[in-house]
């Protein structure tokens, strides 16, 4: 787990972004917020092709107990989704890091990765 | 944990999903010492009791049983919901956490007419066992006299100060059990070793409104009456000679005309919530309460709504429009997918 937490940067909003190999940015919701949230029941993802803020709002997650917005950690252009999600939005409980991924973006301005936290620093805003 | 009323609570011990299927499909255990019980004393507690409560009193006070009504006020507002228990010509009243000090007050107000005080028991909590396999297990519990696998549906009896009875929350067949916080330790923690799953507050939401049943200040509050909360058949009126706080106001409603609580399941994907915004071709309305059914995999909820709906109309949920089916809340787990 530690390896692949290690490759991410965090929003204190609870969000993570990855760095891809072709210079693309992977956005997903961190294991915190995951077990914070309980069962995820429905999830609403942006338009491929839609253009979002750092920090702007990019999608919605609900569990059995609430909704709750989920922002983009950077700008850029929204490239792909994980539909996957639609049919099977506890995949997030379950490999939030990983399979449950929520979109891909093309970022607009790689120096925002700069306002970004590092696990370490992520988890000292969880309290652990 | 959250904080309601004062009272620390479980949102879920698990998974919330996983804990309302054990119920569905198996035995689960709620710690449910937040709700308020009363014990009642004195020569009139059946007048008293035939005057404060909507439904008739009569109909188990020669019997072993529970009855489910409300309280209204003079204006026919819902005070509070509350089940009724009488055996061994005992009362025994449980009603709301969040409306203790508004009843002890009511109750205070109104027994200085007849010979008759009512008792907060904050000694004792109440444990709700609850699944197709309570009836089976309930027994294994030891302290629980054997006698409870004869309690019919409804039924109770008295085990010296504690009360068991065959009734709940879940729309499962299963047993709460009223007993002294001295004892109640004991109970649970051999429930859990028995392998009854324990069920937080998340759990008992979703298991309520799966069984259409109202969540008082949610689905109705002192501004509701209750023909527009689904409760109309909790009102009792075959004995004309009987006096309630708020018949009068009650036989001036039009029921013809009055709101309905219904049942709404939502056709698309997503969640509906309190507060969304509903309609149909002949009126509007809200959600009252909405979650996600683990059963029928959708989202369900409770709506107030004006008369005259057809089988379908549309929820606003973040300015998208998505389509709903109306249905008995009664019925939400016999609902076929059409």
């Amino acid at each position: 787990m530690n390896d692949i937490v290690d490759r991410l940067k965090f929003l204190s909003s609870h969000e993570w972004a990855r760095v891809e190999a072709d210079g693309s940015v992977l956005v997903g919701i961190s294991h915190y917020v995951q077990d914070l949230l309980g069962d995820i029941v429905f999830v609403e993802l942006p338009e491929v092709g839609q253009s979002v803020d750092a920090e702007g709002d990019a999608a919605i997650v609900e569990s059995t107990k609430a909704a709750s917005d989920v922002y983009s950690p950077l700008s850029g252009q929204i490239i792909e989704v994980n539909s996957l999600l639609e049919d099977e939005p506890e995949i997030i409980n379950s490999s939030p890091y990983e399979e449950g991924w929520f979109f891909k973006l093309k970022p607009s301005n790689m120096d925002e990765m700069e306002n970004l936290l590092s696990p370490e620093d992520y988890s000292n805003v969880c309290g652990d | 944990m959250v904080n309601f009323f004062e009272w620390e609570m479980p949102i879920s011990y698990s998974s919330a999903i996983e804990e309302h299927n054990a119920v569905r499909n198996d035995i689960g255990i709620f710690d449910v010492s937040h709700m308020t019980i009363f014990d009642l004393d004195g020569g009139d507690q059946l007048a008293f009791l035939e005057y404060i409560f909507a439904n008739d009193i009569k109909k188990i006070s020669t019997s072993n049983k529970a009855i489910y009504g409300v309280l209204l006020n003079e204006y026919g507002g819902i005070l509070d919901d509350l089940i009724i228990y009488h055996a061994e010509n005992k009362f025994r009243l449980v009603s709301n956490c969040s409306t203790r000090e508004q009843n002890k007050d009511w109750f205070e107000k109104h027994a200085k007419q007849f010979n008759v005080s009512v008792i907060e028991r904050s000694d004792m909590g109440i444990l709700a066992v609850q699944g197709p396999n309570a009836l089976k297990k309930i027994h294994e519990i030891k302290g629980i006299s054997f006698e409870v696998q004869n309690i019919e549906p409804f039924g109770c009896i008295f085990d010296d100060d504690n009360l068991f009875a065959r009734t709940g929350y879940t729309g499962e067949d299963g047993f709460e059990l009223i007993v002294k916080n001295s004892e109640i330790e004991n109970f649970w923690m051999q429930a859990i070793e028995l392998g009854f799953t324990p069920i937080g507050f998340g759990a008992r939401d979703t298991l309520r409104l799966e069984a259409g049943l109202n969540l008082y200040g949610n689905d109705m509050t002192i501004n509701n009456h209750p023909y527009e909360s689904n409760l109309g058949w909790t009102i009792d009126m075959t004995d004309k000679n009987r006096q309630f706080i708020g018949k009068e106001a009650l036989l001036s409603i039009d029921q013809k005309q009055t709101k309905k609580l219904v049942g709404v399941i939502l056709r698309d994907k997503g969640v509906l919530r309190a507060g969304y915004e509903i309609s149909h071709d002949q009126g509007s309305g809200k959600i009252l309460s909405g979650s996600f059914s683990p059963t029928l995999q959708s989202s369900i909820g409770l709506a107030r709504v004006h008369q005259g709906y057809a089988e379908t109309g549309k929820v606003f949920i973040r300015n998208k429009e998505l389509k709903i089916k109306f249905i008995s809340p009664r019925l939400f787990r016999h609902d076929k997918i059409d």
